[in-house]
């Protein structure tokens, strides 16, 4: 502990230290960013037809997981193509990473997943890096975060949508494979009580009151477009304050009476499951674009591993309505079961595998 | 786009330098700009703030009860063992615990980073104070010190570069924890290194930088104190 003495050797140590703890910190930072990303799930709007979308399978309208697909047959050609299928880092990410996964290997493929990459722009990098197959992304996301797209110009129907984002892909050597049924978005939610007595329906309403609340969003929300700046700037306004909180806690501080108003996805499993409490203001501007997810792959991986590749995943994903997708949601974040075996219920339920 | 091509190891220390300095286009906030030297200065003052209230709450709780187990003698492993303990706890882990209890915000926070600091002080000042020259305490004592005088001119003197070590150990601890503070309702410097997606690898880098030299502040600054504080004779003996 003698620091006093030999003043230039210890400046060296102490700087050598402080690189390395900035490293380190730089390091952590890169791993809980995953945790924040879990908001771009809201970027990602909801509402039009998506349901046409899926098209081919009448039979898929699902409520609990649950109608007729067509059972996925093992193609022994696939056996020789190996995949990995990669997800962002939260629940939702991942239980669609696992359904992909599986239904692959329900087709014959030699499929592995690896899931939790972090933000969209670890996922996107890992993908172009080769370490990964594909990922599934919000069309949304894609749009604003990798193409530069205002939110406003994000359009509204999946098909579009998807178009756009599978034209800048293909610039980059990648590929987008049609749109799920369910999309999902950011939104603004709050106690019912909150709501009734305020008397608010949309996020208009709260024009006049908002001076009067705070709001907690994850910590990028503060200056995303699709969050708080985005309410800021077309909605006209203004918070009592804005605080930061881990997306785990978006619940959390609304029930512990700290936030009046707290930024959710709308495909949270809890809105569905606590509905006389919690409720969403409806986005009547749309500021928060709404995101049909799409799977993103290199064109090389989807060329080499033939036609049942991209056949299967958007055969597999045709189930995942609003209401299905929050229901898998549930079973993970509400009632802890893991990803894999709420895709694995899925698959089953809706008849893909035996 | 730029997300596509940017790579942190490509986008390097000077375009870190530059975000510090100049604000720069995000492509997730509809045109306005991020960074500058405005915003870093905002967060690394709170950052400061919540450090320094953790750190002296920290030094208020363990250092007089490590002193005082130290001069006693006993309760070492109360000492050592609740050191170890809270030194187990994740800090994420426990911010999300107190989050869930009392909630989030500038307090909470302070409490979950000074329960980051104790353990170094504590475990320090207790065995500094214990491996005080056993002969050099009962000559004090032989010549008629009182039990507090014994503590405040014979032990806590010599202990100096072992309790400030606890110090300067707790200090980095909360400045480089108190990255995590905008999961919990507080903006400090770690806004820039958890949203890559708003800020970019140079956000990311220029956060980290800042945070070092915080921390190289903070070390210099208890260092010298640590320089004051040793008597002349210590420092004699170090050389």
């Amino acid at each position: 502990m003698r620091f006093n003495q030999k003043k230039p050797l210890m400046a060296l140590v102490m700087l050598i230290a402080a690189l390395a703890l900035a490293v380190g910190i730089s390091a952590c930072g890169g791993g809980s960013s995953s945790s924040s990303s879990e908001s771009t799930e809201a970027e990602a709007p909801a509402t039009e037809e998506t349901t046409e979308e899926t098209g081919e399978e009448p039979a898929e309208e699902s409520e609990e997981g649950g109608s007729g697909g067509e059972a996925i047959t093992a193609n022994p050609a696939n056996e020789k193509v190996s995949l990995t299928i990669g997800s962002k880092n939260f629940p939702e990410q991942e239980i669609l990473g696992e359904i992909y996964t599986q239904a692959l290997q329900a087709a014959g493929y030699n499929a592995k997943s690896d899931l939790s990459l972090g933000s969209e722009t670890v996922a996107l990098k890992t993908l172009k890096a080769g370490k990964i197959s594909g990922y599934p992304e919000y069309a949304s996301t894609a749009l604003t975060a990798f193409f530069g797209l205002e939110p406003e110009e994000v359009p509204s129907g999946a098909t579009q949508a998807w178009e756009k984002a599978n034209a800048e892909f293909e610039k980059e050597g990648l590929t987008a494979f049609k749109p799920t049924p369910f999309e999902s978005a950011n939104a603004v939610g709050l106690l019912k009580s909150t709501a009734e007595k305020y008397n608010l329906k949309t996020i208009s309403d709260l024009k006049g009151v908002s001076e009067k609340l705070s709001l907690y969003g994850s910590p990028e929300c503060e200056e995303r477009i699709d969050c708080l700046a985005g309410l800021e700037k077309y909605y006209g306004l203004k918070f009592k304050e804005f605080k930061p909180v881990d997306i785990e806690l978006r619940y959390t501080v609304l029930e512990k009476g700290q936030a009046d108003l707290s930024i959710l996805f709308t495909t949270d499993p809890k809105l569905a499951a606590e509905s006389d409490k919690f409720v969403i203001l409806e986005d009547d501007k749309d500021v928060f674009p709404a995101g049909n997810v799409i799977f993103v792959t290199s064109q090389k991986v989807a060329e080499e591993a033939g036609p049942d590749y991209q056949k299967t995943i958007e055969d597999v994903q045709s189930g995942l309505t609003l209401k299905v997708m929050q229901e898998l949601d549930a079973r993970v974040e509400l009632e802890r079961q893991t990803p894999k075996e709420a895709a694995a219920a899925y698959l089953e339920a809706a008849g893909y595998v035996e | 786009m730029s997300a596509l091509a940017l790579h942190p190891l490509t986008a390097g220390f000077g375009g870190a330098v530059e975000f510090i300095f100049h604000k720069q286009v995000s492509n997730v906030t509809g045109g306005h700009k991020v960074g500058g030297f405005e915003q870093v200065l905002e967060l690394a003052l709170r950052q400061i703030e919540v450090s320094v209230v953790a750190l002296a709450i920290a030094i208020v709780v363990a250092l007089p009860i490590g002193l005082y187990f130290g001069h006693k003698g006993t309760g070492e492993a109360l000492a050592i063992g609740l050191g170890n303990a809270t030194r187990a706890v994740p800090e994420l882990a426990a911010i999300a615990l107190v989050a869930a209890v009392v909630g989030v915000g500038f307090w909470p926070l302070v409490a979950v980073l000074s329960l980051l600091g104790i353990p170094p002080i504590l475990t320090n000042a207790f065995t500094g104070i214990r491996q005080v020259d056993r002969p050099t305490v009962d000559a004090a004592r032989g010549i008629g010190m009182t039990e507090p005088e014994l503590l405040r001119k014979v032990e806590m003197p010599m202990a100096v570069p072992s309790i400030m070590g606890g110090i300067r150990t707790a200090s980095i601890n909360i400045i480089a924890t108190a990255t995590i503070a905008p999961l919990a309702g507080v903006l400090t410097l770690g806004n820039f290194i958890i949203n890559e997606n708003v800020y970019g690898a140079n956000g990311v880098l220029a956060g980290a930088i800042v945070v070092a030299v915080i921390a190289l502040i903070f070390e210099f600054a208890l260092a010298g104190m640590q320089r004051q504080l040793t008597s002349r004779g210590l420092r004699l003996q170090a050389q």
